[in-house]
Protein backbone atom coordinates (compact mmCIF):
# COMPACT_ATOMS: atom_id res chain seq x y z
CA UNK A 1 0.00 0.00 0.00
CA UNK A 2 1.11 3.31 -0.78
CA UNK A 3 2.37 5.64 2.08
CA UNK A 4 -0.18 8.33 3.48
CA UNK A 5 3.03 9.51 5.47
CA UNK A 6 6.41 9.66 4.25
CA UNK A 7 9.44 11.35 6.46
CA UNK A 8 12.44 11.40 4.45
CA UNK A 9 16.24 12.30 5.94
CA UNK A 10 14.68 15.04 8.11
CA UNK A 11 17.77 16.65 10.05
CA UNK A 12 17.69 19.07 13.15
CA UNK A 13 20.57 20.98 14.62
CA UNK A 14 20.96 23.25 16.96
CA UNK A 15 23.95 25.07 16.86
CA UNK A 16 26.16 22.32 16.58
CA UNK A 17 23.69 19.62 18.03
CA UNK A 18 22.31 17.58 15.89
CA UNK A 19 19.20 16.12 17.52
CA UNK A 20 17.71 14.65 14.94
CA UNK A 21 20.15 12.55 11.99
CA UNK A 22 18.99 11.61 8.78
CA UNK A 23 15.40 9.79 9.95
CA UNK A 24 13.15 8.40 7.91
CA UNK A 25 9.96 6.84 8.47
CA UNK A 26 7.01 5.72 6.16
CA UNK A 27 3.61 5.07 7.25
CA UNK A 28 0.56 3.42 5.14
CA UNK A 29 -2.66 3.85 6.07
CA UNK A 30 -4.13 1.21 9.14
CA UNK A 31 -0.37 1.01 10.19
CA UNK A 32 0.09 0.98 13.87
CA UNK A 33 3.98 2.53 14.22
CA UNK A 34 5.24 2.57 18.26
CA UNK A 35 8.62 5.12 18.33
CA UNK A 36 10.48 4.63 21.35
CA UNK A 37 13.10 5.75 23.24
CA UNK A 38 15.25 6.47 25.84
CA UNK A 39 15.10 10.45 27.43
CA UNK A 40 16.69 12.84 25.23
CA UNK A 41 16.86 10.57 21.94
CA UNK A 42 15.04 13.21 20.10
CA UNK A 43 11.22 11.70 20.01
CA UNK A 44 10.01 15.23 20.93
CA UNK A 45 12.23 16.96 18.12
CA UNK A 46 11.13 14.36 15.81
CA UNK A 47 7.41 15.10 16.67
CA UNK A 48 7.90 19.05 16.32
CA UNK A 49 9.24 18.85 13.20
CA UNK A 50 6.53 16.66 12.05
CA UNK A 51 3.74 18.45 13.52
CA UNK A 52 5.33 21.82 11.42
CA UNK A 53 6.21 23.84 15.26
CA UNK A 54 10.16 23.81 14.16
CA UNK A 55 11.54 23.75 10.48
CA UNK A 56 14.38 21.17 10.00
CA UNK A 57 17.58 22.11 8.09
CA UNK A 58 17.07 19.22 5.49
CA UNK A 59 14.53 16.19 4.91
CA UNK A 60 11.19 16.23 3.83
CA UNK A 61 7.80 15.84 4.91
CA UNK A 62 5.15 14.44 2.96
CA UNK A 63 1.75 14.01 3.17
CA UNK A 64 -0.73 12.43 1.39
CA UNK A 65 1.89 12.65 -1.55
CA UNK A 66 2.38 16.07 -0.75
CA UNK A 67 5.45 18.10 0.40
CA UNK A 68 4.42 19.94 3.98
CA UNK A 69 7.65 20.29 5.11
CA UNK A 70 7.51 24.12 4.97
CA UNK A 71 3.61 24.07 5.76
CA UNK A 72 2.83 25.13 9.38
CA UNK A 73 0.97 23.23 11.66
CA UNK A 74 -2.17 24.71 10.95
CA UNK A 75 -1.92 23.64 7.63
CA UNK A 76 -1.11 20.63 8.17
CA UNK A 77 -3.45 19.35 10.96
CA UNK A 78 -5.91 20.74 7.68
CA UNK A 79 -4.35 18.18 5.93
CA UNK A 80 -5.02 15.49 8.45
CA UNK A 81 -1.81 15.63 10.14
CA UNK A 82 -3.22 15.73 13.94
CA UNK A 83 -1.72 15.18 17.03
CA UNK A 84 -2.47 14.70 20.86
CA UNK A 85 -0.20 16.26 23.77
CA UNK A 86 1.66 13.35 26.64
CA UNK A 87 0.35 16.58 29.07
CA UNK A 88 -3.64 17.40 28.35
CA UNK A 89 -4.05 20.30 26.57
CA UNK A 90 -7.82 21.21 26.80
CA UNK A 91 -10.24 24.11 27.58
CA UNK A 92 -10.74 23.79 31.38
CA UNK A 93 -13.36 26.46 30.92
CA UNK A 94 -15.12 24.39 28.37
CA UNK A 95 -17.36 21.47 28.07
CA UNK A 96 -16.63 18.10 26.45
CA UNK A 97 -19.78 18.83 24.02
CA UNK A 98 -17.94 22.30 23.38
CA UNK A 99 -14.75 21.02 22.64
CA UNK A 100 -15.80 18.58 20.16
CA UNK A 101 -17.90 20.79 18.35
CA UNK A 102 -15.52 23.69 17.90
CA UNK A 103 -13.46 20.20 16.51
CA UNK A 104 -15.57 19.02 14.31
CA UNK A 105 -16.63 23.23 12.90
CA UNK A 106 -12.93 23.76 12.98
CA UNK A 107 -12.78 20.70 10.17
CA UNK A 108 -15.70 21.71 8.66
CA UNK A 109 -14.53 25.09 8.17
CA UNK A 110 -17.44 26.61 10.07
CA UNK A 111 -15.84 27.40 13.35
CA UNK A 112 -15.73 31.31 12.18
CA UNK A 113 -19.56 31.41 12.66
CA UNK A 114 -20.85 34.38 14.49
CA UNK A 115 -24.34 34.53 14.40
CA UNK A 116 -25.40 30.48 15.43
CA UNK A 117 -24.64 28.33 18.01
CA UNK A 118 -23.50 25.13 17.70
CA UNK A 119 -26.50 23.50 19.62
CA UNK A 120 -28.82 24.91 16.79
CA UNK A 121 -26.87 22.57 14.49
CA UNK A 122 -28.47 18.99 14.71
CA UNK A 123 -25.53 17.51 12.49
CA UNK A 124 -22.72 18.93 14.84
CA UNK A 125 -24.41 17.79 17.94
CA UNK A 126 -25.06 14.41 16.40
CA UNK A 127 -21.45 14.00 15.28
CA UNK A 128 -20.24 15.48 18.83
CA UNK A 129 -22.13 12.76 20.76
CA UNK A 130 -21.57 9.81 18.59
CA UNK A 131 -18.01 10.60 19.22
CA UNK A 132 -18.22 11.43 22.79
CA UNK A 133 -20.44 8.12 23.42
CA UNK A 134 -17.56 5.69 21.71
CA UNK A 135 -15.29 6.66 24.37
CA UNK A 136 -17.45 6.22 27.16
CA UNK A 137 -17.73 10.09 27.88
CA UNK A 138 -21.29 11.60 26.49
CA UNK A 139 -22.59 11.61 30.50
CA UNK A 140 -19.82 14.20 30.57
CA UNK A 141 -20.56 15.93 28.06
CA UNK A 142 -22.22 19.22 29.94
CA UNK A 143 -19.30 19.59 32.90
CA UNK A 144 -16.79 21.78 32.35
CA UNK A 145 -13.68 19.38 32.23
CA UNK A 146 -11.93 21.05 35.31
CA UNK A 147 -14.50 18.93 37.01
CA UNK A 148 -13.90 15.70 35.36
CA UNK A 149 -11.18 12.97 36.13
CA UNK A 150 -7.82 12.74 34.39
CA UNK A 151 -8.26 9.49 32.72
CA UNK A 152 -11.55 11.10 31.35
CA UNK A 153 -9.66 14.11 30.05
CA UNK A 154 -7.47 12.07 28.02
CA UNK A 155 -10.23 10.39 26.22
CA UNK A 156 -11.35 13.59 25.37
CA UNK A 157 -8.00 14.17 24.23
CA UNK A 158 -8.58 11.09 22.07
CA UNK A 159 -11.97 12.66 21.30
CA UNK A 160 -10.73 15.80 19.83
CA UNK A 161 -8.18 14.03 17.65
CA UNK A 162 -10.83 12.24 16.22
CA UNK A 163 -13.17 15.06 15.36
CA UNK A 164 -10.65 16.19 13.11
CA UNK A 165 -10.90 13.33 10.73
CA UNK A 166 -7.16 12.70 10.70
CA UNK A 167 -5.36 10.50 8.27
CA UNK A 168 -2.46 10.50 10.25
CA UNK A 169 -2.59 10.48 14.27
CA UNK A 170 0.40 11.18 16.66
CA UNK A 171 -0.19 9.48 19.70
CA UNK A 172 1.93 11.15 22.31
CA UNK A 173 1.95 9.07 25.62
CA UNK A 174 -1.96 9.09 25.45
CA UNK A 175 -1.77 6.90 28.91
CA UNK A 176 1.03 8.78 30.68
CA UNK A 177 -0.37 10.21 34.19
CA UNK A 178 -3.95 7.96 33.84
CA UNK A 179 -4.66 6.06 37.16
CA UNK A 180 -4.25 2.04 36.53
CA UNK A 181 -7.58 1.96 36.79
CA UNK A 182 -8.45 3.97 33.99
CA UNK A 183 -5.56 2.56 31.24
CA UNK A 184 -7.55 -0.17 30.29
CA UNK A 185 -10.22 2.13 28.92
CA UNK A 186 -7.70 4.25 26.93
CA UNK A 187 -6.44 1.07 25.00
CA UNK A 188 -9.08 -0.13 24.39
CA UNK A 189 -9.87 3.23 22.65
CA UNK A 190 -7.16 3.33 20.66
CA UNK A 191 -7.64 -0.38 19.58
CA UNK A 192 -11.26 0.91 18.47
CA UNK A 193 -9.20 3.81 16.14
CA UNK A 194 -10.92 3.87 13.00
CA UNK A 195 -8.79 0.64 10.99
CA UNK A 196 -7.56 2.64 7.80
CA UNK A 197 -5.84 5.63 9.97
CA UNK A 198 -1.89 5.49 10.24
CA UNK A 199 -1.33 6.10 13.89
CA UNK A 200 2.52 6.57 15.39
CA UNK A 201 2.40 6.22 19.44
CA UNK A 202 5.66 7.86 21.17
CA UNK A 203 5.67 5.75 24.36
CA UNK A 204 7.42 4.68 27.25
CA UNK A 205 5.67 1.83 28.93
CA UNK A 206 6.63 -1.42 26.88
CA UNK A 207 3.34 -3.16 27.60
CA UNK A 208 1.42 -0.99 25.81
CA UNK A 209 3.32 -0.54 22.64
CA UNK A 210 3.75 -4.29 22.73
CA UNK A 211 -0.06 -4.42 22.58
CA UNK A 212 -0.45 -1.69 20.27
CA UNK A 213 1.71 -1.48 17.61
CA UNK A 214 2.37 -4.06 14.81
CA UNK A 215 5.61 -2.37 14.45
CA UNK A 216 8.34 -0.47 16.81
CA UNK A 217 11.17 2.31 15.69
CA UNK A 218 13.50 3.10 18.34
CA UNK A 219 15.44 6.22 18.00
CA UNK A 220 18.09 7.33 19.40
CA UNK A 221 20.83 10.07 19.75
CA UNK A 222 18.43 11.35 17.36
CA UNK A 223 19.17 8.71 14.75
CA UNK A 224 16.47 5.64 14.01
CA UNK A 225 18.65 2.31 15.47
CA UNK A 226 15.98 -0.20 14.87
CA UNK A 227 13.03 -0.19 12.73
CA UNK A 228 11.15 -3.53 12.98
CA UNK A 229 8.43 -5.97 14.62
CA UNK A 230 8.03 -5.98 18.55
CA UNK A 231 9.45 -9.55 18.76
CA UNK A 232 12.78 -8.68 17.35
CA UNK A 233 12.83 -4.97 19.39
CA UNK A 234 14.30 -6.53 22.45
CA UNK A 235 16.58 -8.74 20.93
CA UNK A 236 18.00 -6.06 18.90
CA UNK A 237 21.95 -5.43 20.71
CA UNK A 238 22.04 -1.75 19.49
CA UNK A 239 18.38 -1.59 21.15
CA UNK A 240 20.06 -3.12 24.29
CA UNK A 241 23.37 -1.37 24.37
CA UNK A 242 20.73 2.47 24.10
CA UNK A 243 18.55 1.69 26.86
CA UNK A 244 21.13 -0.28 29.05
CA UNK A 245 24.28 1.33 28.28
CA UNK A 246 27.62 -0.82 29.22
CA UNK A 247 24.34 -3.09 31.98
CA UNK A 248 23.38 -4.53 28.37
CA UNK A 249 26.49 -6.65 28.03
CA UNK A 250 26.61 -7.17 32.07
CA UNK A 251 26.35 -11.24 33.00
CA UNK A 252 23.39 -11.49 36.01
CA UNK A 253 24.84 -12.18 39.08
CA UNK A 254 24.44 -15.00 40.63
CA UNK B 1 -24.36 6.90 12.79
CA UNK B 2 -26.27 7.11 16.43
CA UNK B 3 -29.27 9.59 16.24
CA UNK B 4 -30.17 12.40 19.11
CA UNK B 5 -32.50 11.00 21.49
CA UNK B 6 -35.88 12.66 22.03
CA UNK B 7 -34.14 13.46 25.71
CA UNK B 8 -31.47 15.31 23.80
CA UNK B 9 -33.62 17.09 21.20
CA UNK B 10 -35.85 18.57 24.77
CA UNK B 11 -32.65 19.32 26.27
CA UNK B 12 -31.15 21.32 23.14
CA UNK B 13 -34.62 23.19 22.74
CA UNK B 14 -34.97 23.72 26.90
CA UNK B 15 -31.31 25.09 26.56
CA UNK B 16 -32.04 27.64 23.35
CA UNK B 17 -35.00 28.69 24.97
CA UNK B 18 -33.10 29.56 28.81
CA UNK B 19 -31.00 31.13 26.68
CA UNK B 20 -33.27 33.52 24.55
CA UNK B 21 -34.57 34.13 28.62
CA UNK B 22 -31.53 34.47 29.68
CA UNK B 23 -31.01 37.15 26.83
CA UNK B 24 -34.42 38.81 27.10
CA UNK B 25 -34.00 39.34 30.66
CA UNK B 26 -30.67 40.93 30.01
CA UNK B 27 -31.97 43.62 27.27
CA UNK B 28 -34.69 44.21 30.02
CA UNK B 29 -32.61 44.96 32.69
CA UNK B 30 -30.74 47.21 30.45
CA UNK B 31 -34.19 49.10 29.42
CA UNK B 32 -35.17 48.95 32.91
CA UNK B 33 -32.28 50.77 34.31
CA UNK B 34 -32.08 53.13 31.05
CA UNK B 35 -36.12 54.08 32.32
CA UNK B 36 -35.31 54.64 35.68
CA UNK B 37 -31.99 56.52 34.86
CA UNK B 38 -34.22 58.73 32.56
CA UNK B 39 -36.82 59.12 35.59
CA UNK B 40 -35.16 59.26 38.62
CA UNK B 41 -31.64 61.53 37.21
CA UNK B 42 -34.02 63.92 34.43
CA UNK B 43 -30.68 66.47 35.75
CA UNK B 44 -28.04 64.02 35.10
CA UNK B 45 -28.69 62.68 31.62
CA UNK B 46 -25.39 64.09 30.51
CA UNK B 47 -23.54 61.53 32.78
CA UNK B 48 -25.21 58.89 32.04
CA UNK B 49 -24.95 58.74 27.85
CA UNK B 50 -21.72 59.41 29.03
CA UNK B 51 -21.37 56.03 31.28
CA UNK B 52 -23.46 54.50 27.72
CA UNK B 53 -20.57 55.59 25.63
CA UNK B 54 -18.10 54.66 28.01
CA UNK B 55 -19.98 51.07 28.51
CA UNK B 56 -19.40 50.45 25.09
CA UNK B 57 -15.75 50.51 25.43
CA UNK B 58 -15.38 48.77 28.14
CA UNK B 59 -17.40 45.47 26.01
CA UNK B 60 -15.15 46.45 23.33
CA UNK B 61 -12.63 46.11 25.43
CA UNK B 62 -13.80 42.97 27.12
CA UNK B 63 -13.66 41.06 23.54
CA UNK B 64 -10.20 41.50 23.23
CA UNK B 65 -9.39 41.11 26.86
CA UNK B 66 -12.01 38.98 28.56
CA UNK B 67 -12.60 36.53 25.20
CA UNK B 68 -9.31 36.23 24.05
CA UNK B 69 -6.56 37.03 26.51
CA UNK B 70 -5.21 39.91 24.47
CA UNK B 71 -3.35 42.71 27.11
CA UNK B 72 -3.84 46.20 25.89
CA UNK B 73 -3.95 49.67 27.56
CA UNK B 74 -4.08 51.44 25.10
CA UNK B 75 -8.02 50.66 23.27
CA UNK B 76 -8.83 54.20 24.39
CA UNK B 77 -7.35 54.73 20.58
CA UNK B 78 -10.62 52.56 18.95
CA UNK B 79 -12.80 54.52 21.16
CA UNK B 80 -11.11 57.72 20.10
CA UNK B 81 -10.89 57.19 16.54
CA UNK B 82 -14.61 56.83 16.55
CA UNK B 83 -15.36 59.70 18.24
CA UNK B 84 -12.91 61.89 15.81
CA UNK B 85 -14.16 59.66 12.70
CA UNK B 86 -17.94 61.12 13.82
CA UNK B 87 -16.63 64.51 14.59
CA UNK B 88 -14.60 65.26 12.01
CA UNK B 89 -17.28 63.51 9.12
CA UNK B 90 -19.75 66.30 10.82
CA UNK B 91 -17.63 69.13 11.43
CA UNK B 92 -15.56 68.91 8.06
CA UNK B 93 -17.92 67.08 5.28
CA UNK B 94 -21.47 67.89 6.44
CA UNK B 95 -22.16 64.74 7.59
CA UNK B 96 -24.39 65.67 10.30
CA UNK B 97 -26.91 62.66 10.09
CA UNK B 98 -26.29 61.09 13.16
CA UNK B 99 -26.98 57.71 12.30
CA UNK B 100 -24.21 58.38 9.03
CA UNK B 101 -22.13 60.02 11.91
CA UNK B 102 -22.47 56.75 13.82
CA UNK B 103 -21.42 54.58 10.64
CA UNK B 104 -18.49 56.77 9.89
CA UNK B 105 -17.48 56.24 13.93
CA UNK B 106 -18.09 52.12 13.30
CA UNK B 107 -15.99 52.19 10.29
CA UNK B 108 -12.85 54.38 11.90
CA UNK B 109 -13.09 52.26 15.06
CA UNK B 110 -13.21 48.95 13.07
CA UNK B 111 -9.96 50.35 10.98
CA UNK B 112 -8.12 51.51 14.27
CA UNK B 113 -9.03 48.06 15.68
CA UNK B 114 -7.70 46.32 12.56
CA UNK B 115 -3.90 48.92 12.70
CA UNK B 116 -4.60 48.26 16.73
CA UNK B 117 -4.67 44.23 15.91
CA UNK B 118 -2.20 43.95 13.17
CA UNK B 119 0.19 45.83 15.99
CA UNK B 120 -0.65 44.47 19.24
CA UNK B 121 -0.67 40.76 18.09
CA UNK B 122 3.12 40.55 17.06
CA UNK B 123 3.81 40.38 20.64
CA UNK B 124 2.25 38.26 23.99
CA UNK B 125 2.81 39.30 27.66
CA UNK B 126 4.32 42.44 28.85
CA UNK B 127 5.83 43.23 25.02
CA UNK B 128 1.89 43.73 24.08
CA UNK B 129 1.20 45.86 26.59
CA UNK B 130 4.05 48.18 26.15
CA UNK B 131 2.77 48.16 22.05
CA UNK B 132 -0.61 48.98 22.72
CA UNK B 133 0.72 51.76 25.56
CA UNK B 134 2.98 52.98 22.42
CA UNK B 135 -0.22 53.05 20.02
CA UNK B 136 -2.30 55.34 22.44
CA UNK B 137 0.61 57.48 22.62
CA UNK B 138 0.99 57.80 19.02
CA UNK B 139 -2.98 57.89 18.03
CA UNK B 140 -2.67 60.79 21.04
CA UNK B 141 0.12 62.54 19.27
CA UNK B 142 -1.02 62.12 16.05
CA UNK B 143 -4.41 63.80 16.81
CA UNK B 144 -2.63 66.66 18.80
CA UNK B 145 -0.82 67.47 15.74
CA UNK B 146 -3.34 67.17 12.97
CA UNK B 147 -5.12 70.36 14.78
CA UNK B 148 -6.31 71.36 10.98
CA UNK B 149 -8.65 68.16 11.80
CA UNK B 150 -9.11 67.64 15.14
CA UNK B 151 -8.67 70.98 16.59
CA UNK B 152 -5.80 69.54 18.45
CA UNK B 153 -5.91 70.31 22.35
CA UNK B 154 -8.88 72.55 22.32
CA UNK B 155 -10.86 69.95 21.08
CA UNK B 156 -13.12 69.33 18.04
CA UNK B 157 -15.69 71.73 17.80
CA UNK B 158 -19.04 72.53 15.70
CA UNK B 159 -20.38 69.26 15.70
CA UNK B 160 -24.12 69.82 15.02
CA UNK B 161 -25.91 66.79 14.54
CA UNK B 162 -29.57 66.63 12.90
CA UNK B 163 -32.55 64.97 14.43
CA UNK B 164 -32.46 61.21 14.52
CA UNK B 165 -34.23 60.23 11.78
CA UNK B 166 -35.02 63.59 10.90
CA UNK B 167 -37.94 63.56 13.71
CA UNK B 168 -36.18 63.89 17.79
CA UNK B 169 -33.83 66.90 17.66
CA UNK B 170 -30.87 66.93 20.17
CA UNK B 171 -32.49 68.92 22.88
CA UNK B 172 -30.32 70.84 25.60
CA UNK B 173 -31.28 68.26 28.43
CA UNK B 174 -29.59 64.92 26.69
CA UNK B 175 -33.16 63.29 26.57
CA UNK B 176 -32.29 62.46 23.21
CA UNK B 177 -28.76 61.71 23.40
CA UNK B 178 -29.72 59.59 26.40
CA UNK B 179 -32.28 57.07 24.64
CA UNK B 180 -30.17 56.87 21.52
CA UNK B 181 -27.35 56.08 23.31
CA UNK B 182 -29.45 53.68 25.08
CA UNK B 183 -31.01 51.99 22.07
CA UNK B 184 -27.18 51.65 20.53
CA UNK B 185 -26.40 49.67 23.61
CA UNK B 186 -29.31 47.60 23.79
CA UNK B 187 -28.83 46.60 19.82
CA UNK B 188 -24.84 45.84 20.26
CA UNK B 189 -25.39 43.98 23.78
CA UNK B 190 -27.77 41.79 21.97
CA UNK B 191 -25.36 41.29 18.61
CA UNK B 192 -22.34 41.07 21.01
CA UNK B 193 -24.28 38.11 22.94
CA UNK B 194 -25.12 35.97 19.77
CA UNK B 195 -21.38 36.51 18.64
CA UNK B 196 -19.92 35.38 21.86
CA UNK B 197 -21.88 32.39 21.83
CA UNK B 198 -21.03 31.70 18.48
CA UNK B 199 -18.85 28.95 17.09
CA UNK B 200 -16.28 32.33 16.72
CA UNK B 201 -17.10 33.39 20.39
CA UNK B 202 -16.10 29.54 21.53
CA UNK B 203 -12.90 30.09 19.04
CA UNK B 204 -12.19 32.77 20.62
CA UNK B 205 -11.94 31.72 24.67
CA UNK B 206 -10.27 28.29 23.36
CA UNK B 207 -7.58 31.01 22.49
CA UNK B 208 -7.64 32.56 25.47
CA UNK B 209 -7.06 29.20 27.36
CA UNK B 210 -4.73 27.82 25.26
CA UNK B 211 -3.52 28.84 21.59
CA UNK B 212 -1.34 25.62 21.43
CA UNK B 213 -4.37 23.56 21.31
CA UNK B 214 -6.33 25.57 18.63
CA UNK B 215 -3.09 25.47 16.36
CA UNK B 216 -3.20 21.70 16.87
CA UNK B 217 -6.91 21.88 15.80
CA UNK B 218 -6.23 23.43 12.65
CA UNK B 219 -7.52 27.21 14.45
CA UNK B 220 -5.86 30.11 13.12
CA UNK B 221 -4.85 32.19 16.50
CA UNK B 222 -3.77 35.08 14.62
CA UNK B 223 -6.63 35.45 11.60
CA UNK B 224 -9.42 34.90 14.69
CA UNK B 225 -7.76 37.29 17.13
CA UNK B 226 -7.72 40.43 14.23
CA UNK B 227 -11.19 39.61 13.40
CA UNK B 228 -12.37 39.68 16.89
CA UNK B 229 -10.05 43.37 17.38
CA UNK B 230 -11.68 44.56 14.06
CA UNK B 231 -15.51 43.97 16.00
CA UNK B 232 -13.93 45.29 19.29
CA UNK B 233 -12.86 48.21 17.36
CA UNK B 234 -16.74 48.75 15.55
CA UNK B 235 -18.34 48.81 19.12
CA UNK B 236 -15.37 51.15 20.70
CA UNK B 237 -15.86 53.32 17.41
CA UNK B 238 -19.77 53.34 18.10
CA UNK B 239 -18.90 54.61 21.56
CA UNK B 240 -16.88 57.62 20.54
CA UNK B 241 -19.44 58.13 18.04
CA UNK B 242 -21.49 58.39 20.65
CA UNK B 243 -19.68 60.39 22.82
CA UNK B 244 -19.30 63.12 20.11
CA UNK B 245 -22.71 63.31 19.17
CA UNK B 246 -23.99 63.61 22.50
CA UNK B 247 -21.19 65.83 23.81
CA UNK B 248 -21.37 67.84 20.26
CA UNK B 249 -17.70 68.44 20.84
CA UNK B 250 -14.61 65.76 20.82
CA UNK B 251 -11.20 66.50 23.13
CA UNK B 252 -7.62 64.14 23.35
CA UNK B 253 -9.16 62.83 26.26
CA UNK B 254 -11.25 59.92 24.42
CA UNK B 255 -7.62 59.02 22.94
CA UNK B 256 -6.11 59.12 26.13
CA UNK B 257 -3.77 56.37 27.98
CA UNK B 258 -5.84 57.28 31.07
CA UNK B 259 -9.18 56.26 29.34
CA UNK B 260 -7.87 53.46 28.45
CA UNK B 261 -6.60 52.44 31.92
CA UNK B 262 -10.01 53.10 33.35
CA UNK B 263 -11.21 51.01 31.06
CA UNK B 264 -9.27 48.09 31.96
CA UNK B 265 -10.17 48.98 35.62
CA UNK B 266 -14.09 49.02 35.20
CA UNK B 267 -13.74 45.51 32.93
CA UNK B 268 -11.56 44.43 36.26
CA UNK B 269 -14.08 45.53 38.52
CA UNK B 270 -17.26 44.01 36.88
CA UNK B 271 -15.48 40.96 35.83
CA UNK B 272 -13.64 39.79 32.61
CA UNK B 273 -15.23 37.39 30.09
CA UNK B 274 -18.46 38.44 30.42
CA UNK B 275 -20.50 40.91 29.18
CA UNK B 276 -22.53 41.43 32.03
CA UNK B 277 -19.41 42.15 33.80
CA UNK B 278 -18.01 44.78 31.74
CA UNK B 279 -21.64 46.55 31.50
CA UNK B 280 -21.54 46.06 35.66
CA UNK B 281 -17.91 47.48 36.40
CA UNK B 282 -18.70 50.94 34.00
CA UNK B 283 -22.10 51.83 35.73
CA UNK B 284 -20.46 50.81 39.13
CA UNK B 285 -16.95 52.94 38.81
CA UNK B 286 -18.28 55.50 37.05
CA UNK B 287 -21.29 56.25 39.39
CA UNK B 288 -19.46 55.22 42.42
CA UNK B 289 -16.80 58.28 41.07
CA UNK B 290 -19.40 60.86 40.70
CA UNK B 291 -21.12 60.17 43.97
CA UNK B 292 -17.86 59.99 46.02
CA UNK B 293 -15.75 63.02 43.72
CA UNK B 294 -19.36 65.16 44.64
CA UNK B 295 -19.49 64.04 48.78
CA UNK B 296 -15.88 64.04 49.07
CA UNK B 297 -13.60 66.49 46.70
CA UNK B 298 -9.83 66.15 48.58
CA UNK B 299 -10.16 62.43 48.74
CA UNK B 300 -12.41 61.08 45.97
CA UNK B 301 -9.11 59.30 44.49
CA UNK B 302 -8.06 57.71 47.57
CA UNK B 303 -11.79 56.43 48.10
CA UNK B 304 -11.84 54.77 44.57
CA UNK B 305 -8.80 53.21 44.71
CA UNK B 306 -9.44 51.47 48.46
CA UNK B 307 -12.95 50.43 46.45
CA UNK B 308 -10.99 48.65 43.66
CA UNK B 309 -8.37 46.99 46.17
CA UNK B 310 -11.23 45.42 48.19
CA UNK B 311 -12.71 44.36 44.84
CA UNK B 312 -9.19 42.77 43.88
CA UNK B 313 -8.31 40.98 46.97
CA UNK B 314 -12.10 39.76 47.87
CA UNK B 315 -13.57 39.43 44.78
CA UNK B 316 -11.19 38.79 42.11
CA UNK B 317 -13.17 37.90 39.54
CA UNK B 318 -14.93 40.85 39.24
CA UNK B 319 -18.24 41.80 40.69
CA UNK B 320 -20.19 40.13 38.58
CA UNK B 321 -18.00 37.03 38.29
CA UNK B 322 -18.07 36.29 41.75
CA UNK B 323 -22.11 37.19 41.96
CA UNK B 324 -22.68 34.40 39.42
CA UNK B 325 -19.76 31.62 41.22
CA UNK B 326 -21.44 32.16 44.46
CA UNK B 327 -25.16 31.83 42.61
CA UNK B 328 -23.14 28.47 41.04
CA UNK B 329 -22.19 26.94 44.06
CA UNK B 330 -26.13 27.96 45.88
CA UNK B 331 -27.67 25.62 42.49
CA UNK B 332 -24.87 23.09 42.80
CA UNK B 333 -25.94 22.67 46.59
CA UNK B 334 -29.96 23.30 46.07
CA UNK B 335 -30.42 21.83 42.42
Amino acid sequence: MSAIFDVRNLKKTFGGLVVTNDVSLSMAPGDRVALIGPNGAGKTTFVNLVTGNILPNAGSVMLGGQDVTRLGPTERVRRGLVRSFQVTRLFSEMTPEEHVALAILQREGRSGKMFASHRAMPDVMEEGHTLLSRLGIAHLARHRVSEIAYGQQRLLELSLALALKPKVLLLDEPAAGVPQSDTARIEQAIADLPSDLAVLMIEHDMDLVFRFAKRVVVLAAGEIIFDGSPDAVTKDVRVRQAYLGSYADARSVA
Amino acid sequence: MAMLSNSDTLSVTSDRRARLTRDAVGVLVILALGVAGYVLFPNNLALLTRITAIALLVLSLDLVTGYCGVATLGHAALFGAGAYGAGIAAAHFGITDPVAMLAVGIIAGSIAGLISGVVVLRAHGLPQLVLSIAIIHLAHEAANKASGWTGGSDGLSGIMPDAVFGVWQFDLWGRTAYVFGIVLLVVTFVLLRQIVRSPFGMLCRGIRQDPVRIRAMGGSVHGTLIRMYIISGAVAGAGGALNAISTQVVGLDSLSFTLSAEALVMLVLGGTGSLYGALLGTVTFLWFEDVVSAANPFHWLTIVGALLIAVVLFAPKGLYGSLAAYFERRGRKNP
